[in-house]
């Protein structure tokens, strides 16, 4: 059977590996091939890459980081972070990713969601949503887009089933709620979300623990994403991965 | 013989690069090409592929691709194909109806059922079927919408699960076709791919 996946994802910023809390207050966390390699020998299911680079300069430093994880890494790289275009992913996926991340793009022009359909394969297209709670404790989400800045009005669930429809193959779903909060992942938002669309879920935001992973894949997550966790050695891969296959959830061993 | 160069049909279409790597780790010079008379004559080839089967099969026809590929196939000659690469050798595909697969492996791909979520994203545990010789028991990365239910003739059919069994590979000697991608499939993967060539050079004839 298919199992769960567990996925460290790099933040990168010129290079290196950044982490702090909705992108602001960022600290290097280290060397993105040599932490994609050390993940990978931990167990990692995948390596998902977010460019958090402001300029285009940086972006294309950000092909160099994807073509170094690719060299030492044989498990899949999806890329994400300013994708604009097919010709941007095109790039990506030249320089070693196996799917691309699209966000703010989709939300401005959703007709790029097919376009990446058509050109790579839904296989090849992951749609992000940055999802915030439209009020404290209602069980409404809005999309956000441009790191948090934009709200967009636009509902959350309405939008991972209108991008599905459009050629979405997977869904990264991030609670802006909970990023960073380490207060477990928003299983409400994954629970919405998983009722309205059959592809795969990525559930990220929020997790401290492997219990927060247990309950978020309860929950309907396909696969859960987390990035401090692991950059602060609390755990390793392979320990969550054990306290998944405890509770009784499918992994890769 | 060892093999230290394989040739990858140039698809123009992603994974290239996750292809590519693969075998260099491996210390395999990789090459690419879609020059017919260079796929038909090469020692060992790999079919990759990701998107549709028909603008897989459009591609393969525009650059004449189908009679080097087929024939290579028919004559079981070292090859590697993965995920749509394996779906191309079919007779067709309900992906994309009417357009006719290179009919190697005489199967119509279809769709998962409604009831699993698809596409199928992940690590699945493969069971080898009693002929084969390549594949062990493991986790391989699949990501995949449409697949095999089973496989007739002479080819080892090896299974996995994903709302009922579906096919994970074939093989048939020097001929490997893989749903899954090895070179996605960490160390299992990568005992795949060196079984492979182990497989290709002690087949290799000179041509």
């Amino acid at each position: 059977m298919l199992t769960k996946r567990v996925i460290p994802c790099l933040d990168v910023r010129d290079g290196r590996i950044v982490k702090g809390v909705q992108f602001s207050d960022l600290r290097d966390a280290g060397d993105p091939a040599t932490r994609a390699a050390a993940y990978q020998r931990q167990g990692a299911d995948e390596i998902v890459i977010l460019d958090v680079s402001a300029t285009l300069e940086a972006r294309q430093a950000a092909l160099e980081t994807v073509r170094a994880v690719r060299r030492v890494l044989s498990i899949p790289l999806t890329v994400g972070g300013g994708l604009r275009t097919c010709a941007d992913a095109e790039q990506l996926l030249a320089a070693g990713a196996d799917k691309v991340a699209v966000n703010t793009a989709a939300v401005d022009r959703p007709a790029i969601l097919t376009e990446l359909a058509e050109a790579f394969g839904v296989q090849c297209t992951v749609l992000a949503i940055d999802a915030a709670r439209v009020a404290d404790g209602a069980a409404q989400w809005e999309v956000v887009t441009h790191a948090g800045q934009t709200r967009t009005g636009r509902s959350a669930p309405d939008w991972a089933s209108e991008g599905v429809d459009r050629g979405a193959g997977e869904i990264l779903l991030t609670s802006w709620d909970r990023d960073g909060s380490r207060s477990g992942y928003d299983l409400m938002l994954i629970d919405a979300v998983a009722r309205r669309v059959s592809v795969p879920i990525i559930a990220s935001g929020g997790a401290a623990s492997a219990d927060h992973m247990v309950a978020a894949l309860q929950c309907g997550a396909d696969a859960v994403l987390a990035a401090s966790v692991f950059h602060d050695g609390e755990f390793t891969v392979g320990d969550i991965k054990q306290t998944l296959a405890d509770a009784g959830t499918a992994v890769r061993r | 013989m060892i093999v230290d160069r394989v040739t990858i049909v140039q698809t123009n279409v992603a994974n290239m690069a996750s292809v590519t790597a693969a075998f260099e780790r491996l210390g395999v010079q990789v090459v690419s090409t879609d020059d017919p008379d260079q796929i038909a004559s090469a020692r060992c080839i790999v079919l990759p592929g990701v998107g549709s089967f028909s603008a897989g099969m459009q591609r393969l026809r525009s650059a004449n691709l189908v009679d080097a590929l087929a024939t290579r196939i028919r004559d079981r000659r070292p090859t590697l194909a993965i995920c749509l690469g394996l779906q191309l050798l079919c007779t067709n595909s309900e992906e994309s109806a009417g357009i006719d697969g290179l009919g190697v492996v005489d199967a119509t791909v279809t769709r998962f059922p409604a009831s699993c979520c698809v596409p199928q994203f992940g690590w699945n545990e493969v069971r080898p079927g009693a002929k084969h010789t390549l594949l062990k028991p493991g986790f391989a990365y699949f990501a995949n919408s449409y697949r095999l239910a089973n496989v007739p003739g002479s080819w080892s059919v090896s299974f996995a699960d994903h709302g009922g069994p579906f096919v994970a590979a074939i093989e048939d000697g020097p001929v490997l076709a893989c749903q899954f991608h090895p070179e996605l499939s960490a160390d299992w993967g990568r005992e795949l791919l060196c079984r492979w060539l182990a497989r290709c050079a002690s087949e290799v004839v000179p041509c």
